[in-house]
């Protein structure tokens, strides 16, 4: 294999594996102070010990997120170098700005969530709380600005030719808020809030069936199945308005997502497979939907494919299935979540069995959608590093040969599965001993 | 936005980044050190005080490489670039080490099985004595030279890196390290094995000592160029005399029981030797051997006027926050190591 594929596999596995963690992260940093919120204004012991034993979940998520985050902030000068030269100027102030005004918060404040229950009043806890969570949005706002600029640039001009090219900024504010970024950001957080509510979903309906802290579930997953349910119906206008971005500023990803070939009204697939020899695609599709979505009118055409040049396309299949997939999660989840809120105010969701299964397997849904989505996103820029300005085989590392990518590429995998079994059988194991009970203590009264 | 393109913003910057390495190597130079030094404890008890002394903090003490390396990034992308890419085998066994260190740190304390908490305790001490000794092997690179080409990207291999001189910074940095941890171990502990500890500092001294006086007469010897600024402007001679009055005082203040200001002491040290360092590349970022006008230096490997100014900004705006609250939190985390439920 050569450099550019090693490359270009090495960065999907390293960031499709750290992707687990933050969303997590962001989700869970928010119900943390929805949760430690609830036991201020209460004083009921049961949101405390909620509290207690969701900070030592997020506590393992974050470390994970935090050792695999390294890498990715090292991985674009070691593997991409040529393009780190090209969009230092641009990029990173985004990282630095991420740096200061996100990590510093997340991992200080960290610690007196972690550490700090008796060393700090209970309102300093609280805004600690708050701060981490904060951090995390915060986290997500610059590295999502920084790939948005990567799909839509601007701001910027080009400075120097041929192999001395680089993107300078021009407008800071015009490259923070370039054409995807806030459509982006808002998909990104929802889908990071769903990644949280789904887990907390998931454990606590798995305490339910097992017939343990069922106090502690029951209170759980009302506050979880609140975000779930608003996250993920907002989803579905966010995603909306993503795929009207893409049409009208990356219509050749567009295209690859309902494999559109000729530019005339364009069809919306529910299934389907790309047949890219013969340019066709066979499913089951709704006529002319794709074109009302887009522009409001079932006649207006749609892009094709065809417009661009066999080189400047992206992969049709993966962007295709990847985003049909993601859509059909999206809207499983939407389905399950309605159905939880209906039972929950017929009374009757703490007891219905298939529901309760149903939220114990929709912490996947969120995690595989998050990651697909990135598929989708990413995949359907190619074959640019930046959008019509760079290619991605342009953007590689001079320096670094096959064999060195090799090495590192067996490094990762090895360490990541075992990072990832070990995650699992911690977090297995943290759900099995569950939250403290300290709900016989007089109220007010902290362990 | 404030307008700050009247200043020399490169040379702002190349300080700006010696305050954050400084800052990274103060923070995250006794927790590498207290995980160097984890392995001479033997009981659980013991090992637990180690990791918990570090406990609340040393994630954020990590955020100070995150952050300089983002910085690095932003305001010299060709010294990120070549650097990173040039030293691509190294850089993948730093991150390899750091991802070992945090997770045997929160993993560590999960289970009870005495296999398990030794194989992680194996797991943080080795992997911070692996990342103190390739960031010193990097620095010990950037002091000596690398070659490069007129394309700015490095043209030697992986065990070009492993020099001598190279590996002689670099086991300098893990002495450096070491004896940092040993002084901030020393106050967080109490008792028996504060008693212990205080045995580590004076091996721990005599080490650095020891490297530390190596690896100033190999820089002279080889590495004139070094001292040519010392040479041009002799008030700087004030900076080495201040590191060298400052590791002195370190076993002074041991001696008195005051390890306050022993850390403190070591902390002014290791902020005046980077200070020699950055003077001594200046206005040099990578040298290039054996072709010095290929070297990338803080004008020529910059990003543009406009993205630093940006990037102060975004500084001056940012940085009294991250103090204050760094500040505020190791306050709250004063005095000696309590194990509670809360603890790893």
């Amino acid at each position: 294999m050569d450099v550019l594929l090693l490359s270009r596999i090495q960065f999907a596995v390293t960031i499709a594996f750290h992707y687990i963690y933050p969303p997590l992260s962001i989700g869970l940093g928010l119900l943390l102070v929805i949760m430690e919120g609830m036991y201020l204004k209460t004083k009921n012991p049961l949101y405390h010990n909620m509290t207690r034993f969701w900070v030592k979940i997020f506590g393992l998520t974050f470390a994970i997120g935090v050792a695999t985050g390294i890498v990715m902030e090292f991985e674009f000068g070691t593997n991409w170098a040529t393009y780190s030269r090209y969009v230092g100027d641009i990029f990173g102030s985004a990282l630095a700005a991420e740096g200061i005004f996100a990590f510093f918060l997340e991992s200080g404040f960290l610690a007196i969530l972690l550490f700090g229950w008796n060393k700090v009043k209970p309102w300093v806890h609280f805004f600690s709380a708050m701060m981490v969570c904060l951090g995390a949005h915060f986290s997500s706002v610059w590295i999502t600005v920084a790939g948005s600029w990567m799909q839509t640039p601007a701001g910027y001009h080009i400075v120097g030719e041929g192999m001395e090219a680089r993107a300078e900024i021009v407008d800071f504010w015009a490259m923070v808020f370039n054409p995807s970024s806030m459509d982006r950001l808002v998909h990104v957080i929802l889908g990071c809030w769903q990644a949280g509510a789904t887990l907390v979903l998931s454990v606590s309906a798995y305490y339910l069936l097992r017939n343990r802290h069922q106090e502690f579930a029951k209170a759980s997953m009302k506050i979880a199945l609140g975000l779930a349910i608003f996250a993920s119906i907002a989803q579905l206008i966010s995603g909306h308005s993503s795929a009207k971005l893409a049409g009208e500023y990356q219509p050749a990803k567009l295209a690859a997502m309902e494999g559109h070939y000729e530019t005339a009204p364009a069809d919306l697939y529910l299934f389907g497979w790309v047949d890219e020899e013969n340019e066709t695609v066979k499913g089951i599709k709704l006529p002319n939907m794709l074109s009302f979505l887009v522009h409001n009118d079932f006649q207006t055409p749609v892009t094709g494919l065809n417009e661009f040049k066999k080189e400047d396309r992206p992969p049709v299949q993966i962007v295709f299935q990847s985003f049909h997939l993601m859509v059909l999660i999206g809207m499983l989840l939407i389905a399950l979540n309605i159905m939880g809120v209906i039972y929950l105010f017929k009374g009757k969701l703490f007891t219905t069995r298939w529901l309760l299964w149903g939220f114990v397997g929709s912490v996947l849904g969120p995690q595989i959608a998050n990651q697909i989505g990135w598929i989708t996103t990413e995949v359907g820029r190619q074959p640019w590093i930046v959008y019509g300005l760079l290619r991605t085989s342009q953007g590689l590392s001079k320096a670094v040969t096959a064999n060195m990518v090799v090495t590192s590429l067996i490094m990762f995998t090895i360490v990541y599965t075992l990072l990832f079994v070990l995650f699992i059988f911690l977090l297995n194991r943290k759900i099995k001993i569950g939250p403290e009970d300290t709900t016989d203590l007089p109220k007010g009264q902290i362990a | 936005m404030f307008d700050f393109t009247h200043l020399d913003l490169n040379l702002i910057w190349f300080v700006l980044l010696g305050l954050l390495f400084s800052g990274y190597a103060i923070l995250d130079g006794f927790d590498l050190g207290v995980g160097a030094l984890h392995l001479l404890t033997k009981t659980d008890k013991e090992r637990r005080i180690m990791i918990n002394s570090i406990g609340p903090v040393w994630d954020g003490n990590e955020v100070w490489l995150v952050t300089g390396g983002g910085a690095l990034f932003a305001a010299f992308p060709d010294v990120y670039a070549t650097l990173t890419s040039g030293f691509y085998l190294a850089v993948m066994l730093l991150l390899l080490s750091l991802i070992f260190r945090a997770v045997a740190i929160e993993f560590r304390s999960k289970v009870e099985n005495p296999r398990w908490r030794q194989s992680w305790d194996i797991a943080f001490s080795l992997s911070s004595i692996l990342a103190s000794f390739v960031l010193g092997v990097a620095l010990g690179n950037i002091i000596w030279g690398i070659p490069l080409g007129a394309d700015k990207e490095y043209m030697g291999g992986f065990w070009n890196l492993f020099n001598p001189y190279a590996l002689l910074v670099g086991l300098t940095t893990v002495a450096l390290f070491m004896m940092h941890g040993s002084i901030y171990v020393l106050l967080k502990t109490e008792g028996e094995f504060h008693k212990k500890a205080r045995g580590w500092i004076n091996n721990c001294i005599i080490f650095f000592i020891i490297c530390y006086a190596t690896t100033t007469l190999a820089t002279l010897v080889y590495l004139p160029h070094m001292a040519d600024k010392l040479r041009q402007f002799p008030i700087l001679f004030i900076v080495p005399l201040i590191n060298m009055l400052a590791i002195a005082n370190i076993p002074r203040e041991i001696y008195h029981n005051r390890s306050l200001n022993a850390f403190l002491s070591s902390c002014v040290a290791m902020v005046t030797l980077i200070f020699i360092f950055g003077g001594g590349i200046f206005p040099n970022f990578v040298l290039s051997t054996p072709n010095p006008e290929y070297s990338l230096t803080i004008y020529n490997a910059s990003s543009s006027v406009k993205s630093l100014n940006y990037m102060l900004n975004i500084a001056v705006i940012g940085i009294p926050f991250v103090l204050s609250y760094t500040i505020a939190i190791y306050w709250i985390f004063r005095g000696k190591v309590q194990i509670t439920k809360d603890s790893y």
